[in-house]
């Protein structure tokens, strides 16, 4: 079902702002009101890279009921080129195609579709760079 | 100078070979390539839809035109397979493209035709002064009803272009419109799959819109198909378009850039302005471009453009056409794909 949270969460799960603290530089991803280096709280919204690499990564073979029809995908920790990590799907690649240190750029992709008569959830994944 | 001043595509990875389709229905698979001019056409992945290759497009028009999204003022969609029956596409793809709020969104429908129509609106705020910048797509997800002879051609993927008068690529010299009440191909309110008329889609529909659109705009710019070095019509399947190109005097040089039906499918919204996009990847300085789109209906919409010589240092800033057609394909069974385009019925969750 649709949430207040999905909702006030579309900066981050659509375009990746990230909260950069004013004082100390540390960016948060997702953004954080209060900073966990310095605890600063002040926060300017910035934009995070796209570009990144695989940290770690699993492949899923036994999904929650709302991602069956995507199944197998894998599951990918990323590092963002300025060092920001966050956990999401590799879209669209083989299992075998991720491996530690894979290319990606983060995309835009339709996150659930179940029930079918609910609110669509978009969000971010990982593609492989060619 | 008003016109293109950022241009973007999305083709998904995954396809089907015509030969599986085929013999999925028992048909003649040869028999079937040959008639259409087609390989295989591509499928969207399972969290694809029109809002998702409408970001995707969207954020290699806006990497090409190097604007700020704020100042662009409207985001016209076209589609034919919008993912709501109710809620617009545009308000989801502006949020993700960091456009607006402060700009006008509507989601626009005229079967295949339906991603000209938002250039066009786009293109005319821009001509008016209304805006400083303004998008339209096209992009589609479509879906032929299993053994239809559209299971074969209707794919995925689509376009989008910033309309603008600074900065501007490809000059928009002239637009032509040309509609009537056709009944060639429809779909009523609540039918998953759309019906069409067999052989009366062909002359009556498509060759009479698209020839008597490109004819006008000929007529009214005073150029002659000699002049173009690229000639883009909307693609069905591989036949039409080369058909209606060789009727009007284009060459099969000028036609080819564009035509990326036999790879592609199909891709409705998309196709026309794809093919435009491909002839923008590699057109020089210059170079005239034509376009016609068509959409069941039915009605056509036509284009003549020009190269600038900003065209070159932008062409290499996004994946070119041609080049994601290329790259790490996947092909899908027949199984695997209809399970991907949501044809079988699963129990609810
Ligand atoms: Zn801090």
């Amino acid at each position: 079902m649709i949430t207040p949270r999905y909702h006030r969460e579309i900066p981050q799960r659509y375009r990746l702002e990230g909260g950069k603290c004013t004082q100390c530089g540390e960016v948060h991803f997702p953004p954080r009101a209060v900073c966990r280096k310095c605890g600063g709280r002040e926060m300017e919204t910035v934009d995070l890279p796209r570009r990144g690499k695989v940290l770690t990564h699993t492949t899923i073979w036994i999904p929650p009921a709302q991602f069956e029809s995507q199944k197998p995908y894998v599951v990918a920790v990323v590092e963002l080129e300025n060092g920001v990590r966050l956990t999401c799907m590799v879209a669209d690649a083989p299992p075998d195609e991720v491996k530690i240190g894979t290319e990606v750029e983060i995309i835009f992709r339709k996150l659930q579709s179940d029930p079918r008569w609910e609110v669509l959830q978009y969000g971010y994944k990982a593609k492989v760079v060619g | 100078m008003i016109g293109i001043v950022g241009y973007g595509s999305y083709v998904p990875r995954y396809r089907i070979k015509a030969d599986d389709i085929a013999n999925q229905w028992g048909a003649d698979a040869e028999s079937f390539k040959k008639g259409l001019l087609l390989e295989e056409k591509t499928v969207p992945g399972p969290d694809e839809d029109t809002i998702t290759i409408s970001v995707a497009a969207g954020r290699d028009a806006l990497k090409r035109a190097g604007i700020d999204p704020k100042e662009i003022g409207s985001c016209y969609i076209g589609s034919e397979s919008h993912p709501y029956a109710v809620k617009p596409s545009g308000t989801i793809v502006i949020e993700a493209l960091g456009i607006g709020p402060e700009v006008h969104v509507a989601d626009f429908e005229f079967a295949c035709k339906a991603g000209t129509e938002a250039m066009y609106v786009a293109y005319s705020h821009v001509k008016s002064g209304e805006m400083k910048y303004a998008l339209g797509i096209g992009a589609d997800t479509s879906q032929g009803a299993p053994g239809d002879a559209l299971e074969y051609t209707a794919s995925a993927g689509g376009s989008a272009f910033i309309m603008g008068k600074e900065k501007v690529a490809a000059e928009i010299l002239h637009t032509y419109s040309y509609t009537s009440d056709t009944p060639d191909f429809w779909r009523r309110e609540g039918e998953f799959y759309p019906r069409h008329a067999g052989r009366f889609t062909g002359e009556p529909a498509y060759f009479e819109h698209v020839l008597s659109s490109a004819r006008g705009i000929l007529e009214l710019s005073g150029l002659k198909p000699e002049d173009f070095r690229f000639a883009v019509f909307h693609m069905p399947n591989g036949k039409f378009p080369l058909r209606a190109g060789k009727a009007l005097g284009f060459k099969k040089e000028q036609l080819e850039q564009g035509w990326v039906v036999n790879l592609m499918g199909n891709t409705y919204s998309g196709s026309s302005p794809t093919g435009l996009a491909s002839c923008l990847d590699v057109a020089k300085p210059g170079d005239l471009m034509l376009i016609t789109s068509f959409g069941s209906g039915a009605g056509s919409d036509s284009f003549i453009l020009r190269a600038t010589d900003r065209l070159p240092e932008i062409q290499g800033l996004a994946p070119k056409v041609r080049d994601q057609l290329a790259d790490r394909r996947i092909h899908l069974d027949y199984g695997k794909y209809v399970a991907y385009r949501g044809k079988i019925r699963m129990n609810e969750i």
